[in-house]
């Protein structure tokens, strides 16, 4: 029994120094698995993750990574067909290069991983622009705008928080970019904190609060979807903007990008995308303050 | 009757779109149990052998791959490979190597569970009775074996076909994917379809691995 101890001592820590050691080198295990696969893979792997415009212009397909799921901007239709505002823009792009897209379904977790491996060429997935992700991949001139809004009841519709009544409370949810905004800009403003979208909501609908401020999207889509609110301030404080983005460094595809949404500025085409895509959700009403058109935003608040 | 938004799944092709789903969940672990099964038996069979060294490097790869969750897995196969060597896997193949390198594992342990629990006298009584050690295993050890893993594999490939619900992760539209997709497309019209789209998902995987229960557990019976 004690040498049987002993042994079992010996294998455990033994093997605890090689997990230790084999974490750094943890593909190699994969990679003896797929030797038979990687051969006809293998072509691909040239010096720079990424495929310049050439290479995908040669190729014929251009792979590009949206989202599947988020309705109205990138989501799969009952019959199987990429839809959406993203969509819409993504089909033109390989219209106008010439080549056939090849959709690949993403996650907003996985959208920087998937071009920092090269394995799309763009990422039209609603990526909001933010110097921490502006490090890891290129950003090509923006398309949508994307801010903060208050939604408020009809019959006390608030339209500015600058002369807000100090007994009023403003319901947000905790961890959004409305709160910390709120936080940093109008410290005396009352904040009501919910955790959820639902409770939020709830909150709103049983006269917690004066008003609720989010994602200018969602609030928009909240009172278009619920009779008897009004989004006073349908874009708050700092504009945040959605672009295209490429791995780091793919410069003759930025390019192209870019030429691409300045040339389509001459046409209106962010305006047909949001009136094809996005009016049923969202309204006509806003389509000056969600379209970026050419690539230029305006400041107009 | 509650409302569960049924109606989502008639509309165009979702419900073959559904189906398509659940079989390239199923192409994944089907192939992946078919490569599993026989690299498992052999890693169960070095497992028990008496080499420190093959020990020691069974034994760590075994409990590495089980530490690991199989989500850390996808991406190390299906993003670092490329990061770190080039090797430009597609989401599929990345899921079948993962999903082969897990179950080979799981198979090895259970195959090595079930050869040391077969008692010493029955290899002592065999060799008594005069068979070799060849003999020893292949008419007495092995018939056993099999027996007792059997109930315990076909567990092992039920859990292996639930968890390739994480493949969407690395971009494998699979049942759970078409899933959301079909309830997020329908947010406004039927904002109730999240119930009904989630509950066939459920019966289809049900459908698919009760009956592999219902085999583990005759299995049981027949042979525990």
């Amino acid at each position: 029994m004690k040498r049987f101890k002993a042994i079992t001592v010996s294998i455990i820590s033994a093997s605890l120094m090689f997990s230790l050691a084999g974490c750094g080198g943890t593909s190699a295990e994969p990679d003896a698995a797929g030797t038979a696969d990687t051969a006809e893979t293998a072509e691909e792997s040239s010096d720079s993750v990424y495929r310049t415009l050439d290479e995908i212009v040669e190729d014929g397909t251009i792979n590009i990574g949206v989202f599947s799921d988020k309705n109205p901007f990138g989501y799969v239709d009952e019959n199987g067909d990429y839809q959406g505002y993203d969509v819409y823009f993504a089909n033109r792009i390989a219209e106008d290069m010439g080549v056939d897209v090849n959709f690949v379904s993403t996650e907003a977790a996985n959208r920087i991983e998937y071009l920092q491996t090269g394995k799309v060429d763009l990422i039209l997935a609603n990526f909001t622009v933010t110097p921490e992700r502006a490090e890891e991949v290129d950003f090509a001139l923006p398309y949508m705008n994307v801010a903060l809004g208050v939604v408020s009841p009809d019959d006390k519709v608030i339209e500015s928080l600058d002369d807000w009544n100090p007994d009023d409370e403003m319901i947000v949810i905790s961890g959004t970019t409305a709160e910390t905004y709120l936080v940093e800009n109008y410290p005396d403003i009352t904040l009501q904190k919910y955790d959820s979208y639902a409770t939020a909501k709830n909150a709103l609908e049983n006269g917690n609060g004066a008003a609720w401020a989010n994602d200018n999207t969602e609030v928009i889509a909240f009172s278009l979807q619920n009779e008897g609110y009004t989004v006073g301030i349908p874009s708050l404080g700092s504009q945040d903007t959605i672009a295209p983005a490429v791995s780091k460094g793919n410069d003759t595809l930025l390019n192209w990008i870019n030429d691409e949404i300045v040339s389509l500025g001459e046409e209106n085409f962010f305006h047909t995308d949001y009136e094809e895509t996005l009016a049923d959700t969202y309204g006509l009403d806003y389509e000056e303050s969600l379209v970026v058109e050419g690539g230029k935003t305006t400041d107009a608040e | 009757m509650p409302d569960l938004g049924l109606e989502v799944l008639f509309k165009g092709k979702n419900m073959l779109r559904l189906l398509g789903g659940l079989w390239a969940a199923l192409e994944i672990s089907l192939i992946s149990v078919l490569l599993s099964i026989p690299l498992g038996i052999l890693l169960g069979i070095i497992m028990v052998r008496k080499e420190l060294v093959l020990r020691v490097i069974t034994r760590t790869y075994f409990e590495f791959i089980r530490i690991m969750p199989q989500l850390v897995l996808l991406f190390i196969v299906f993003f670092d490979s490329t990061k770190l060597f080039g090797i430009n896997l597609s989401g599929e193949l990345s899921s079948v190597i993962v999903f082969t390198l897990w179950g080979t594992a799981e198979m090895g342990d259970l195959v090595r569970g079930a050869i040391t629990s077969i008692p010493k006298h029955q290899y002592e009584s065999s060799l008594a009775l005069g068979l070799n050690n060849a003999q020893t295993y292949f008419y007495v050890i092995i018939p056993q074996t099999v027996r007792r893993l059997l109930p315990l594999s076909v567990n092992l490939i039920t859990r292996m076909i639930k968890t390739t619900s994480l493949v969407l992760l690395i971009g494998v539209v699979e049942v759970t994917k078409v899933a959301q997709q079909i309830i997020e497309a329908n947010r406004t019209s039927s904002p109730n379809a999240a119930f009904g789209v989630y509950l066939t998902v459920f019966m289809m995987y049900f459908l698919t691995c009760w009956p592999l229960s219902i085999l583990a557990s005759r299995l049981e019976k027949k042979w525990g």
